[in-house]
């Protein structure tokens, strides 16, 4: 599937804007953004519900400008999930095949396959409010399913979900998605839904792609500022570039007492002002000042945050600027434990700060 | 003995508890609609019933009484059932009846087959001109129904407003017969009534999610397929509601026909009161009036079945 040139223009207010990118055959590919980015514009537009103002689309191949929705090769499962409140879960689910015109045993026995595969057989007879918010998701993933579609598009398909039910579901996602070998297009605002679904993740912000990856690019190597701070939480840093050469930059920052020194060259302007994003699980805490010229910072423990399976802290530095720290529980009884005020060095390896201009 | 006491005692304080409880709010406000229900409806249905089971005499009032004293201070009793015999015998009532089920039957039909699309287009439409277009609906309550009967009368007559305007084109030489005909009949009974179907919809299809028909079209659905699949069947609580709202008060009609319908057949309505004043024979009025509320009984009871079916499918 190919998506070139597409834009939508809602009055003066541009949802999707000019938009490229390439969905490839059997894979999940999660479009990523907050609220308003245009993603479920975009999705709606591979469903046929919204037109392109400028743009093409093409499915296999072949260009939908014009093509209903109901001859569309794309079946779509609703953020709502838009079960019919009249029909049984067997009916919802015919319903798609009863539109080809196939034979009633046919339908009968593809219907029963769909519903053993989403587990849902036993509730075949039941009417939509009969069912739990999960059952219901699962009926809505069969009743798109049931019609073998090129691609299936995914409204915030776990959206209506609780935390517990939703892991659970995710990884069942995945598993169905590879024994049909359907491509997956899902659009969501969680990212930890997009990294674990995902194959490839497209990042919108304002009607735009801004990045596309795989999960670990992503997380990793976020293009720009935007993405490095959207994707999971990080610690951003401004400064000026101080040293550049192939195969390492020195970047001086105001808010620290030495320069970071970052591993990898980075194509910018000498002078110019640069963003350094440190995930927080990437900097370790220390009590002794690093014997290093660069990449450490000293601070004050101002929070802590108890998880669980990981800690967070929050350590204030001189000027005021407060840097995320996690570190994993590994041992049930930590050594070295930390404490509220405590003076502590922040330190990271030169692989970890990922620097930009953007 | 010595046991009962403090028992005795436990149970007071259990009434006085509950009495402490009582909240008389809830029953009061029930109270009101069922005292209005009782007075205006059960305690006038009853004396009608009783009325029904008497016989004519010119007297006033002009009908037996049920209860009488005869000698041996005895308590007589008498109740005539021939009335009802009576109102099977004469094909006056029956055909009467058959008309009036006929024309309401009729009437709704058209008023569904005009207030459906008015109802999905105002459903439809943009919230602004949407609150416009229902006030357009209701707007004809602002004038009493009688003068828009009358208005009726009017354009339908042979020297009213229509045959005069295609009589002045050419269109035609003879006025054409419009009034006192069925036709007239059916256009002032589907203009008085058509609100009563178009509102009921209205909330209806209001209520319905778009995304359904979007699903559907998904799912392969071309538009008409998914209104009589998806739509269709969702509005059937609005059909019925608007149905039950024309059709029941039709078949009682009084007015409409008799200013615009057929002089040579009667509604039940019309025979209901000319028993009872030209004829004076209150205890066949009164037959009349109870066999046409059975009548009736039968759709109010489908429209309730309808309406529980759909309030347990929502829960």
């Amino acid at each position: 599937m190919r998506i070139t040139g597409v834009s939508k223009r809602f009055g003066d207010f541009t949802a999707v804007d000019d938009v490229s990118l390439d969905i490839y055959k059997g894979e999940i590919f999660c479009l990523l953004g907050g609220s308003g980015c245009g993603k479920t514009t975009l999705l709606r537009m591979l469903a046929g519900f919204e037109q392109p103002s400028a743009g093409q689309l093409f499915i296999d191949g072949q260009d939908m400008a014009g093509i209903a929705p109901y001859e569309r090769p794309v079946n779509m499962m609703f953020q709502s999930y838009a079960l019919f409140p009249h029909m049984t879960v067997f009916g919802n689910v015919a319903f798609g095949l009863q539109q080809e015109g196939l034979p009633k045993a046919q339908i009968a026995s593809r219907v029963a396959d769909i519903l053993d595969i989403v587990r849902m057989g036993e509730f075949a007879l039941r009417k939509p409010h009969q069912l739990s918010g999960g059952q219901r998701q699962r009926v809505a993933l069969a009743r798109s399913l049931v019609k073998r579609p090129k691609l299936l598009l995914l409204d915030e398909p776990l959206g209506a979900l609780d935390r517990k039910l939703r892991e659970h579901t995710q990884f069942e996602l995945i598993s169905i998605q590879e024994q049909l070998g359907v491509t997956f297009v899902v659009v969501t605002h969680d990212q930890e839904e997009a990294m674990t679904l995902a194959s490839r993740i497209g990042v919108m912000n304002r009607g735009k792609i801004v990045q596309i990856g795989t999960p670990h690019q992503i997380y990793e190597f976020p293009a720009t500022r935007f993405v490095a701070d959207f994707i999971g939480s990080v610690n951003l840093f401004e400064g000026q570039l101080v040293e550049d050469e192939s195969d390492y930059v020195r970047v001086a920052c105001s808010q620290l007492p030495v320069p970071i020194y970052v591993d990898h060259g980075v194509s910018a302007a000498p002078d110019a002002s640069l963003w350094v994003a440190i995930r927080p699980e990437k900097i370790t805490l220390e009590r002794q000042q690093p014997d290093s010229t660069d990449n450490w910072a000293r601070g004050v423990i101002r929070d802590i945050a108890y998880m669980g399976d990981m800690s967070i802290f929050v350590v204030l530095l001189p000027d005021g600027r407060e840097v995320r720290v996690t570190a994993a529980n590994v041992a049930r009884k930590s050594g070295e434990t930390f404490t509220w005020d405590d003076e502590v060095y922040l330190s990271w390896d030169a692989s970890s700060p990922v620097v930009g201009s953007g | 003995m010595g046991c009962l006491k403090p028992r005795g005692g436990q149970r007071l304080s259990t009434v006085l508890a509950r009495l402490r409880q009582w909240r008389p709010g809830r029953g009061l406000v029930i109270a009101v609609p069922m005292g209005w229900m009782l007075l205006s409806f059960l305690a006038p249905f009853i004396i009608d019933f009783k009325i029904s089971l008497a016989q004519v005499q010119v007297a006033i009032p002009p009908y037996t009484p049920m209860f009488e004293w005869v000698q041996d201070k005895a308590l007589a009793i008498r109740l005539h059932w021939h009335n009802y015999a009576f109102l099977f015998t004469d094909s006056l009532y029956i055909r009467s009846y058959v008309y009036s089920l006929q024309v309401a039957a009729i009437a709704t039909l058209f008023c569904l087959l005009l207030g459906y699309p008015m109802a999905y287009g105002i459903a439809r439409a943009q919230p602004a001109t949407r609150n416009l277009l229902l006030m357009l609906v209701v707007l004809p309550f602002w004038t009493s129904f009688l003068l828009r009967v009358y208005a009726w009368m009017g354009l339908l007559r042979n020297n009213g407003l229509i045959n005069n305007a295609l009589l002045s084109l050419g269109l035609i030489d003879t006025p054409i017969q419009m009034m006192q005909t069925d036709f007239s009949l059916y256009i002032g009974i589907v203009y008085s009534y058509l609100p009563f179907m178009i509102l009921p919809l209205y909330t209806n299809l209001e209520k319905h999610d778009n995304t359904l028909l979007e699903a559907a079209a998904d799912l392969g659905a071309r538009p008409v397929t998914a209104f009589l699949r998806v739509t269709l069947p969702l509005s059937l609580p609005g059909i019925v509601a608007g149905s039950l709202l024309v059709f029941i008060p039709v078949v009682g009609e009084y007015v409409i026909p008799s200013l615009l319908g057929r002089p040579d057949q009667l509604m039940i309505g019309r025979v209901l009161s000319d028993e009872f004043f030209a004829n004076r024979d209150w205890p066949v009025a009164s037959a009349v009036a109870i066999l046409m509320l059975l009548f009736l009984l039968l759709p109010i009871m489908l429209f309730q079945r309808v309406q529980q079916r759909n309030q347990a499918g929502e829960s």
